[in-house]
């Protein structure tokens, strides 16, 4: 798949001595959607600022569709949209009028079809007369995605869109963002929600402090960090742990009917046959046993926890 | 794309649209105000000034009068034009977009001089409702007009792009600009200050704009004409060169 957005040593440092990114190196496929995930203060939107263009980069290249964003900023701007994370509307004007003026902007001609099928595919085509002011805080936020959609970009940067909106927009939205995949647009979102991030992206990056720790194809990232939690439905309920089996990472759940083995699918000996083995001595008997796949949310903490720990040797 | 011609006319139109929803504070309110000069200063004390330099007082105060909303109004529209989006976070997506420091001062402060020559264009015609006008050179007249629009709508431009608040888009004008309008010969010529006075007043830039401007109206002149465009050129190309730097730097409008 060529790449379609290419980010090589990318670094960011504020004027107040900052440093929120440290040689970022991406490459976005075209037609993908990749989600960005980190905690708050990542650095997330620094790096969709810098691409496009609201935040001058320290040092690094980024190139979008093989346009430098520096230096052939024309192009390479007219083939993005943004999605900025804080609601910034023009109070006074139309729906209508705010999207015309955006795909002009950027450089287009007028095509009131296409601003038609945008704000009907974003159900604002019956408030495209009204002010915006007079709108809710999710019908803003439609606004700015219709705005960013108005000049038909093949580049779509969505910072944190779902923070904070109601279940009918994050719906709208995620079938939005599964149609415009379809026709072709490389979509790259950062959001807190981590099934979103799950259901949605092709592939996931995690930023912590201001650097890439991992990007990878979302399943392959769950295969090779996933853990695996093996859950044992015991026939009697224990009331703790037993001694013998105090050095197992275990827990009881379900008031002592369930016990909790946490695994590394990818260690040597996962443990998993010498504990069985271990409760079969101890006259542990249990009905029935399953393993179940760690979640990106888990994968995420441990990685960053990992970080943290790492940092301090 | 070599010239986004789309992304101009789009934040022209977008400023113009502003300025008709608020057509009574942009047109109205100065023309009301101007008309109450020439009722004050025009007709009941203008009527026992006799005449200035040969020329009616009434009508003698009409270019600085002019001049005076025109330096206000130019630098209120400019600056309030790029400080709003800044203001609101709209200006994300002027940053964001594929237009070049050019095309965002032409369409803002494009704007802006559209808007003050309509108002300067306005008050003369009230004016001739009040005084006997006549203007000797309409070319020159226009030019000035059309310079000096230019001029402080970039000074505008600059100042909305450095603001912080609200406040400081108000204070220049209300500190610098009145100030040095009211010191430049709008209601007196130059010559009927006391000796130093006039030596002094020649540091004031606004002195060589009105006495250009009253010259293409009576053919008289605090100045020669040719310093006065000469003035007003150098500053035009000051701001522009302001401009330049603010937009090579990235000063203030990026992270
Ligand atoms: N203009 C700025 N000046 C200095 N520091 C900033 C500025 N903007 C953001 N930061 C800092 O950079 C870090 C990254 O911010 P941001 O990119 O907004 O993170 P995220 O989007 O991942 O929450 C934060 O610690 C933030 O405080
Ligand atoms: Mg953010």
């Amino acid at each position: 798949m060529p790449s379609i957005l290419t980010i090589r040593q990318l670094t960011k440092t504020y004027a107040n001595g900052f440093v929120a990114l440290k040689n970022i190196d991406l490459d976005i496929r075209k037609g993908e959607i990749v989600a960005l995930l980190g905690p708050n203060g990542a650095g997330k939107t620094t790096l969709i600022s810098a691409v496009c263009g609201i935040v001058t980069p320290s040092s690094g290249t980024i190139t979008a569709g093989g346009f430098d964003t520096a230096r052939a900023y024309r192009p390479a701007r007219a083939m993005i949209g943004l999605v900025p994370q804080e609601l910034a509307t023009d109070a006074f004007e139309s729906v209508w009028s705010t999207v015309s003026f955006s795909r002009g902007l950027f450089g287009r001609a007028p095509n009131p079809a296409h601003l038609e099928h945008v704000l009907r595919a974003l159900s604002l085509w019956d408030k495209r007369k009204d002010r915006i002011m007079t709108l809710s805080g999710g019908m803003k936020r439609r606004v700015m995605i219709a705005k960013a959609l108005a000049h038909e970009p093949s580049i779509l940067f969505l910072d944190e869109p779902t923070a904070g909106v109601d279940v009918e927009l994050r719906r709208d939205m995620w079938n939005l963002v599964r149609s415009l995949r379809e026709s072709g647009v490389t979509i790259i979102l950062t959001t807190h929600y981590i099934e979103e991030a799950e259901e949605m992206a092709d592939r996931v990056g995690v930023i912590h402090k201001g650097e890439l720790i991992v990007v990878d194809d979302k399943v392959a990232l769950m295969k090779k960090l996933g853990r695996k939690r093996l859950a044992l439905h015991l026939q009697e309920p224990l009331a703790a742990i037993p001694a013998a089996l105090a050095d197992w990472p275990l827990a009881l759940k379900a008031d002592g009917c369930e016990l909790h083995y946490e695994f590394d699918i990818n260690a040597e000996h996962t443990g998993v046959p010498t504990l069985l083995r271990q409760l079969s001595d101890l006259g542990i008997p249990f009905r029935d046993l399953n393993t179940s796949q760690s979640s990106l949310e888990e994968i995420f903490v441990n990685l960053v926890s990992d970080r943290e720990k790492g940092s301090h040797l | 794309m070599s010239f986004n011609g789309h992304g101009v006319w789009s934040i022209y139109r977008f400023e113009m649209a502003r300025a008709l929803r608020t057509l009574v504070q942009s047109l109205v309110t100065p023309v009301l105000t101007t008309s109450l000069y020439f009722v004050v200063f025009g007709s009941a004390i203008g009527g026992r000034m006799g005449e200035v330099e040969g020329v009616n007082y009434g009508a003698f105060i009409v270019p600085g009068l002019i001049m005076l909303s025109l330096f206000t109004e130019s630098l209120f529209n400019a600056s309030f034009g790029i400080y709003f989006p800044k203001f609101t976070g709209t200006i994300y997506e002027l940053l964001s977009a594929p237009v070049s420091a050019f095309e965002t001062v032409l369409g803002y402060v494009g704007a802006a001089v559209t808007k003050s020559v309509v108002l300067g264009l306005l008050i003369l015609a009230t004016a001739s409702l009040f005084v006997p006008l006549h203007i000797q050179h309409p070319l020159v007249m226009i030019a000035f007009l059309l310079l000096t629009a230019t001029t402080f709508s970039l000074f505008g431009f600059i100042i909305g792009v450095c603001a912080n608040s609200f406040e400081q888009i108000q204070v220049i004008p209300m500190l610098v600009v009145t100030p040095l309008t009211f010191l430049g010969g709008a209601f007196y010529s130059i010559d009927m200050l006391p000796g130093v006075w006039k030596t002094i007043a020649l540091f004031n830039p606004v002195v060589y704009l009105i006495s250009g401007f009253r010259w293409s109206f009576y053919g008289t002149a605090d100045v020669a004409v040719g310093i006065s465009l000469t003035a007003i050129s150098g500053c035009f190309l000051v701001c522009l060169a302001i401009i330049w730097w603010i937009f090579a730097t990235g000063y203030r409008l990026k992270k």
